[in-house]
């Protein structure tokens, strides 16, 4: 237990480093920094002293060390599109709507996942089944920015039922979180499926029914318990897949979140500020990936490293 | 292996495997293709794939009947025309044209992409299961960092950094790929070294590069067709959501993902604009994995679980 801790920590430890690495290369490959922030016809001089006073004109290394020991302190660098302001905060301040568009489209896809992967698993081949792999494959297949596009044109604009756009009631945010829950629906059903298929065969799920418990326990208590625990490890990155996949759900409903905050960067080639939510949401994914293994290990004894 | 054949009269004939048997396994097995996902795939990609400037009623990137022809709605519906069978966008060109040169580019993107990260996956994973000891362990432990990192975000920095092109999706494809490929080849890597025919082969006399390439490689060229199959799709998907966001292709190119994104802002009052290449997008990926699925149960059922 002790050597998975420590191992899968200090995975998670060079991930993080690699991200601020990448990120970090970033702001330098795409181009000399000082070009954004200076006018063209800034004299040798003028460089210079910027180059300076931002640190430029030290080695690479260096700059990567004062740029890790900023980052520690909550330090992103300034936004070139919104000047004044420092990345971290922007990115911070956009996150609520995120986190609570990526909590409510977790909460459907388990509520409508966990039951039909049930059911399809212990009907099979019936019509839950049926109606749960069409689902699960529509799921993988769908780009969910297009499948937000077309929601949107069907309930807002052709049935007028729900707002196209933007944040507000509970209205607002039926569509979106249907669009960034979509795929994760499917991810989760063919995970319960294929677990509860499996423990189905159990020794002690045939001793429950011996036994005469109800069908109902056997399935919730017996079954689904046990079937519960794989997809559990996926938990972690079915999260953090809905957060990045906020992104684009984001952007096509015009969700003021960090999603839309990325696009609006990318737009501007605001690198701080792009570099900033790199660090934040890696961190998070990394971090979330990470508690959910260390979770795991405690629920099941087996898991080991190697 | 031998098959039975019973004749008209009951009596059973033994047949050999000769070339008759061959030809018959074969015509068993092409009764048994799911015919449907490869007539979509045919249709919707490879033939417009290879035949776009022939099949393309006008040119993807300029408007046949300039800003006068913007919008126009598609054939069936009012005010359509036969110039434009699936409509205009709002520069007036071709949106049917547009779709059979953006299968080009979603076949190049997704085929060199695989090549690429495939080619190195296989190499280090062969390495590091053939050889294991500290190779191994510092393979995989690549490998779990590069899968720890969240996907879209590395492929949003690396676009980013990079500037959007072909080339830069191509590197991310491969970035992600290859970590899959790695791990899936040296675990199979791993049992099949233990097989009498590996150690013969050493007992032969054969080098390791001949053993690694004449005997092991041979033996998982099946796992590489079903994941190459299943991702391919996966693929597809992730250029579109990159195009969608800005960070993929760029304007004027023909690319799917790219088309949903101009049709984004003309939903409301020209619904074809996206419609369509979202469709494209959505029978591509779900045919490859309706195909991957189908391969996976025939050549590998030990892949369940991918």
């Amino acid at each position: 237990m002790q050597r998975y801790l420590i191992i899968r920590t200090a995975q998670a430890l060079v991930a993080l480093w690699v991200v601020t690495v990448v990120s970090f290369g970033l702001t330098r490959v795409s181009g000399d920094p000082l070009d954004t922030f200076l006018p063209e016809e800034a004299t040798q001089e003028q460089i210079d002293r910027m180059r300076a006073r931002w640190g430029l004109d030290k080695p690479l290394v260096v700059q990567y060390g004062v740029f890790l020991g900023n980052a520690f302190k909550g330090d992103l660098g300034d936004s070139l599109k919104y000047p004044g302001s420092k990345a971290a905060d922007i990115v911070i301040e956009r996150m609520p709507p995120t986190l609570q568009l990526a909590g409510i489209a977790m909460a459907i896809a388990l509520v409508i996942a966990v039951p039909i992967g049930v059911l399809s698993a212990i009907k099979k081949d019936s019509v839950f089944d049926y109606v749960g792999k069409t689902l699960a494959l529509a799921g993988q297949s769908i780009p969910s920015f297009w499948l937000g596009i077309v929601l949107m044109w069907f309930f807002a604009v052709h049935l007028d039922l729900l707002p196209t756009s933007g944040k507000g009631g509970v209205k607002h945010f039926i569509l979106p979180a249907i669009t960034l829950g979509w795929f994760q629906t499917a991810a989760i059903m063919r995970l319960v499926r294929s677990a509860m298929l499996e423990t189905q065969d159990g020794e002690y799920v045939k001793l429950a029914r011996i036994k005469g418990l109800s069908e109902w326990k056997v399935v919730w208590k017996h079954c689904f318990r046990n079937a519960a625990i794989p997809p559990l490890t996926y938990f972690g990155i079915l999260l953090a897949n809905t957060l990045t996949g906020s992104l684009t759900t984001e952007v096509v409903f015009n969700w003021p979140g960090t999603g839309q905050l990325a696009f609006t960067a990318v737009l501007y080639r605001d690198t701080q500020l792009i570099q900033a939510i790199v660090l934040v949401f890696a961190s998070m994914f990394i971090f979330l990936t990470l508690l959910v293994d260390v979770l795991y290990a405690y629920l099941d004894p087996r898991i080991r490293y190697d | 292996m031998a098959t039975e054949i019973t004749s008209a009269t009951g009596v059973g004939v033994r047949q050999s495997n000769g070339v008759l048997g061959g030809v018959l396994t074969v015509a068993a097995e092409a009764r048994r293709l799911p015919l449907i996902p490869i007539i979509v795939l045919l249709v919707v990609l490879i033939i417009p794939a290879i035949f776009a400037d022939v099949i393309a009623p006008h040119d993807p990137v300029k408007s046949p009947l300039g800003l006068t022809g913007r919008l126009q709605p598609p054939v069936w519906s009012e005010g359509g025309s036969s110039t434009h069978i699936l409509g205009s966008d709002k520069v007036g060109r071709d949106v049917l044209s547009r779709i059979i040169h953006g299968s080009r580019v979603s076949m190049q993107i997704s085929l060199v992409g695989i090549g690429i990260g495939g080619f190195i996956g296989v190499i280090l994973g062969l390495i590091a299961g053939y050889y294991g000891g500290r190779v191994d362990q510092l393979i995989m432990r690549v490998v779990d960092v590069s899968l720890s990192i969240p996907t879209v975000l590395l492929a949003l920095s690396l676009a980013v950094a990079l500037g959007p092109g072909l080339d830069t999706i191509v590197i991310v494809v491969a970035a992600l790929l290859w970590a899959v490929y790695c791990r899936q080849v040296r675990g199979e890597t791993l049992v099949m070294k233990e097989r009498d025919f590996i150690a013969r082969a050493r007992a032969a006399g054969c080098s390791d590069a001949r053993i690694i390439f004449r005997h092991l490689l041979p033996n998982i060229v099946n796992t590489l067709i079903v994941l190459a199959t299943l991702q391919l799709g996966l693929i597809i998907l992730l250029e579109a959501s990159l195009s969608f966001l800005g960070v993929g292709l760029s304007p004027p190119t023909p690319a799917w993902g790219l088309m949903v994104a101009e049709g984004r802002e003309l939903i409301i009052t020209a619904w074809w604009v996206a419609m369509f290449p979202g469709i494209a997008i959505m029978l591509t990926v779900l045919s490859f994995n309706l195909l991957g699925d189908w391969l996976r149960d025939r050549l590998d059922p030990m892949l369940r679980h991918i």
